[in-house]
């Protein structure tokens, strides 16, 4: 249970997960990791973060990193989301990956992206309330 | 005093400056994180000033690569949805539609008002977190 100041309200919600999680952020983008990271911290889970897709796959091989859940970003630099995706799985990496999309994206690319080894996908910008249901329910299952 | 900043922040809302992803960035601050959503939106102008001159430069070359310009603008456009930018992000949308029509006159008009309102933007959110 988390409860936090709201003025002189008093707000106490559930909002953690049932477990938890161990969560890697993949995205080149400094406001969303920092978004995305106070958002796992927020739900009870603890985060490591990668700027790229290239980092992800390298902490993967390298660091024989191993996590709960991968949020992976679908555009960025060195390698994108898709081709990251593929290459862990390639690698066995049995996580759950969520990716994030743009809105703007067109369903052909999202589909691409669930195909390339995707659990779900949710379009940005991500929250409590899109995530938290969607871990839980992962989590279940 | 804690009128006076809902005064302020209802203004932002209501002029159509921010959308409820703000609110959701303010959900995320506790007494453990007082000024979380300050430190998110001095990441958002720091990184858009970025974004802005690199396409004031790519503009003032006059070649207008509109992939190039689209690629910034996606960027742009992504973290203004994040932080809540409602203005700024509108101008960024209509700026995409004008690099996907090849519209180089229309790029650079609605390059100009987006400046304007990140500018206005900037300037409110500052008064916004000093009064808080």
């Amino acid at each position: 249970m988390a409860t936090k100041s709201k003025g002189n309200m008093e707000k106490t919600e559930s909002i953690e997960t049932k477990k938890k999680l161990n969560v890697l952020i993949v995205d080149d983008d400094p406001l969303n990791l920092k978004l995305h990271e106070r958002i796992i911290k927020m739900i009870g889970g603890i985060s490591q973060t990668a700027k790229n897709g290239e980092e992800a796959v390298i902490l993967h091989r390298d660091g024989g990193a191993s996590f709960d859940l991968i949020l992976m970003d679908k555009e960025m630099p060195e390698r994108d989301g898709v081709s990251t995706t593929k290459k862990l799985r390639e690698m066995k990496v049995k996580s759950m990956i969520v990716g994030v999309t743009s809105l703007a994206d067109q369903e052909e690319e999202r589909r691409a992206f669930m195909e390339a080894g995707l659990n779900h996908c949710l379009a940005k910008p991500l929250t409590k309330a899109k995530i938290l249901p969607l871990i839980n329910h992962l989590i279940d299952a | 005093m804690q009128r006076q900043v809902a005064l302020i922040k209802q203004s932002l809302f209501d002029q159509g400056y921010l959308d409820e992803q703000f609110m959701e960035l303010e959900e995320l601050q506790d007494d453990a994180n007082p000024n979380f959503v300050e430190e998110v939106a001095a990441l958002y102008f720091k990184d858009s000033a970025r974004l802005i001159n690199n396409i004031d430069q790519a503009l003032e070359r006059g070649s207008f690569d509109f992939n190039r310009l689209d690629s910034y603008m996606h960027q742009f456009k992504g973290s203004s949805t994040s932080i809540g930018a409602s203005k700024v992000k509108t101008e960024c949308t209509m700026f995409r539609e004008y690099c996907r029509a090849g519209n180089a006159e229309g790029c650079l008009r609605t390059f100009q008002q987006l400046k304007k309102e990140h500018a206005t933007l900037r300037k409110k959110l500052e008064h916004y977190f000093q009064a808080s």
